[in-house]
């Protein structure tokens, strides 16, 4: 086997508080300017793809919107659109939900922006079915928790067969054409059951690359084996070396079941990257980063959400608050809360509370050691890449999918420090030499 | 007297067998590049605003076009290539979220610059069978009413970014809008902050009834009437063929030999002379025409290089809402 190659994408979601506002290397959020800069900075950088998460409710604190933390967002597609007609090369990815959205109407919008982009579309397949980010929807809250895999399967499918409905003669090659497209050439799709139901007679040939590249991110069970079934590449959140390696013997395994071959599906774990000109300088940048993304006022934020109360009063630096938190358990439906916080709220708070007795911990402190933390790659380039380099090599990944923490300066600094060592290295294409996002990732033809 | 124009660019044109007459192959109506130009040269040309007809189901189901690119997607995939002309997509409201469709033309007037504008399109049956619907649900103006409240659930000036306090927003300016339809509720705020418009324009057909900026009237219409109604801008509904390499009537026959034209529009046919004394009498009655051009290869150039030369075009500003004499309006959630 030649030797395999390192595919990196940057997963950009635009709000939460891993962005570092306050820095002023952190451009605005809002303006397409910023976006169009990512874009053409990734395709300098020979990057795979660029992939947007998705909105679909403002976080909230207390009933309130989240005052700390970046916030406001565009529509995904809208402005993947915007950027295939301000980039070349680069592959173009959207987290949409199978939940919120209608399967005829998504699979259009993504047709288009595969066929806009010339086949270097792709689709991040997430489900959501909570009742609290359900109230902007027509439906919400409607899908079981149990069935949304379920529904997102059938989802997936009849987006397949939307996708494959034309011939690939359909239209004519010539105006003189009895018809613009053969009769029968275009078949319709239906779809009548409690989770899908449609009827359309879709209005898109495929692309160059066929269809849009799917990929899938969740992480249970449903979400692996909606993976091994459909999806093309996995974001998983498996980026520690020991679990992303089990990640890749759990997901083969999977694929085998599913008649696919194991080189049918790249993994690409997420990934924050902190670069140093020393490894000493890179710790230090991480540590900062880690103060700025829990500052003091996320910090106090962040126990209201468990407490349930106003605790803007307390020093953040001071201890934890001496007061009982509200009543009850946190709402379930929260979208933003992992759902394995979504209850035992007091027992979590009493463990806090001794954590901080026996090591003495301000409330700052606290949250510092107990909030999750994403793996992150400290270092120098150099010893990056070398990382990066036995992770390949070894095939416990075929690339990473870089969190920012800032725009355009993380992104910036990855593509001109990190990017030559990896070419060095014989792991990163040093031109792009395929044209979709399909072969970008060396992906088996369909 | 000025006139607003407008032109719709769906497809190779509007007759439909325009793809015939397109002097490129069929499929170039799904070409981005094609659209690309097209878009540019009305751009160039002057015109106020370019519009783009959707629907999710085919344009023809005949011999005619079966292919058609998404509007939204098609608008936003010019805006950052051209530079003064409006970019309207149409986009019925029975047929996505009316959540996701807010975004959508929110996130097109934020990479324009705030030259977005969105046409409503009703749906029937077979629109509604795409997601499963039975029936008409009669609720246009209602997703039109939801749609402009999450517009303005961000206040203009949400964004703080106050380090001192570590405040990025101020929460007091950011606002759930709870808005309550017959058969549906958005709790809201948007996920894009407040379009640079404020509110991006609204178009709609006279008989829809949902407080357009612009209504859309055939030529032939009483435009009284709709003023009457509340109507505030109203644009004439035109079609036209012109004198080119041949005759506006010869081509007209040959297209309708391939394929009758039958539309319920006023038709022009004719010489550039002939329309510039058209709309110069319908500048008289109306605030604008929206053109629809048979064969856009043909007919476009036409338009660019010798009918709106001739007029008087009004000069365009920096949004579609100045070009357009529209006042940026207040923000409904606004308190002070």
């Amino acid at each position: 086997m030649s030797q395999p190659r390192l595919h990196l994408g940057v997963f950009y979601t635009g709000v939460g508080q891993q962005y570092v506002w306050q820095d002023p290397g952190n451009a605005d959020h809002t303006t397409i300017d910023t976006f169009v800069e990512i874009a053409r900075t990734l395709e300098r950088g020979l990057f795979d793809a660029f992939f947007l998460g998705e909105g679909l409710r403002v976080r909230e604190n207390r009933g309130r919107v989240l005052a700390t933390d970046v916030a406001g967002r565009p529509d995904a597609l809208t402005q993947l659109a915007a950027l295939a007609g301000a980039t070349t090369h680069i592959g173009l990815v959207a987290t949409q939900n199978t939940t919120y959205n209608f399967p005829a109407d998504l699979a259009r919008r993504l047709s288009t922006l595969d066929l806009l982009s010339d086949g270097r579309a792709g689709w991040n397949i997430v489900t959501t079915d909570n009742a609290w980010t359900g109230a902007n929807f027509r439906r919400g809250g409607w899908l079981e928790h149990d069935r949304r895999y379920e529904r997102a399967t059938e989802f997936v499918e009849a987006a397949k067969a939307i996708w494959s409905s034309w011939s690939d003669d359909a239209i004519a090659p010539d105006p003189t054409a009895a018809a613009w497209s053969a009769p029968g050439s275009i078949r319709a799709v239906e779809r009548h059951t409690d989770l899908v139901d449609l009827t359309v007679v879709p209005t898109l040939p495929r692309s160059r690359q066929s269809r849009p590249v799917l990929f899938q991110a969740g992480d249970s069970p449903g979400g692996r084996d909606l993976a091994a079934r459909h999806a093309d590449v996995v974001f998983s959140a498996n980026t520690e070396y020991e679990k992303a390696v089990a990640y890749a013997t759990d997901l083969r395994r999977r694929l085998a079941a599913h008649g696919r071959s194991p080189d049918s599906l790249r993994i690409l774990p997420g990934a924050t990257v902190v670069l140093g000109a020393t490894a000493a300088e890179a710790a230090d940048r991480a540590d900062w980063l880690r103060r700025e993304q829990i500052n003091p006022q996320r910090a106090i934020g962040y126990l209201e959400q468990y407490w349930g109360k106003d605790l803007s009063a307390y020093d953040p630096d001071g201890p934890l608050p001496d007061i009982d938190p509200a009543e009850g358990e946190l709402d379930p439906s929260r979208g933003t809360l992992s759902i394995a916080h979504r209850t035992g709220k007091h027992d979590r708070i009493r463990e806090w509370r001794q954590l901080a007795a026996d090591k003495n911990l301000s409330i700052r402190e606290l949250v510092l050691a107990v909030h999750p933390r994403e793996h992150t790659f400290i270092g120098t380039p150099t010893q990056i890449a070398d990382q990066w380099t036995h992770y390949i090599t070894t095939r416990a990944v075929d690339g990473f999918n870089i969190s920012p923490y800032n725009v355009p300066a993380t992104i910036t600094d990855v593509v001109d420090l990190l990017v030559p060592q990896l070419q060095d290295r014989g792991i990163y294409r040093t031109h792009y030499e395929t044209h979709t996002l399909r072969d970008h990732l060396d992906l088996p033809p369909l | 007297m000025s006139l607003f124009l407008a032109v719709e660019l769906d497809g190779a044109g509007a007759h439909p067998a325009a793809w015939r007459a397109s002097g490129a192959a069929p499929g170039s109506v799904l070409s981005p590049n094609v659209l690309r130009e097209a878009v540019a040269l009305a751009d160039e040309g002057g015109f106020t605003l370019a519009t783009f007809a959707d629907s999710p189901v085919p344009p023809s189901t005949g011999v005619d076009v079966a292919g058609r690119l998404e509007a939204v997607g098609r608008a936003a995939f010019v805006s950052t290539t051209t530079r003064y002309i409006g970019l309207a997509p149409s986009v019925p409201t029975a047929t996505t979220e009316p959540f996701h469709l807010a975004a959508q033309i929110a996130s097109l007037d934020h990479a324009t610059r705030g030259r977005a504008a969105w046409v409503v399109e009703g749906s029937g049956p077979a629109e509604l069978a795409t997601v499963g619907t039975d029936g008409p649900p009669g609720e246009t103006a209602e997703v039109v009413a939801a749609v402009r409240a999450l517009w303005d659930s961000w206040e203009d000036d949400a964004v703080i970014k106050d380090v001192a306090t570590g405040r990025y927003l101020d929460p007091d300016k950011v606002h759930h809008v709870d808005f309550t339809g017959s058969s549906f509720t958005v709790k809201g705020p948007l996920i894009t902050p407040r379009p640079p418009q404020g509110q991006p324009v609204v178009l709609a057909a006279g008989g829809l009834d949902v407080g357009a900026d612009i209504t859309l009237l055939d030529a032939k219409a009483d435009v009284a009437a709709a003023r009457a109604a509340g109507a505030r801008l109203v644009f004439a509904e035109l079609e036209v063929v012109l004198d080119a390499h041949k005759p506006a009537a010869a081509r007209l026959a040959d297209l309708n030999r391939a394929t009758p034209w039958n539309s319920r529009r006023t038709r022009f046919t004719g010489s550039v002379d002939g329309l510039v004394a058209l709309l110069a009498d319908l500048a008289g009655t109306f605030d604008g025409v929206r053109l629809h051009p048979a064969v856009l290869a043909v007919d476009l150039p036409v338009l660019v290089d010798r009918v709106l030369p001739s007029l008087d075009v009004p000069a365009r500003g920096d949004t579609l809402r100045s070009s357009l004499g529209l006042a940026r309006p207040a923000n409904q959630f606004e308190t002070h």
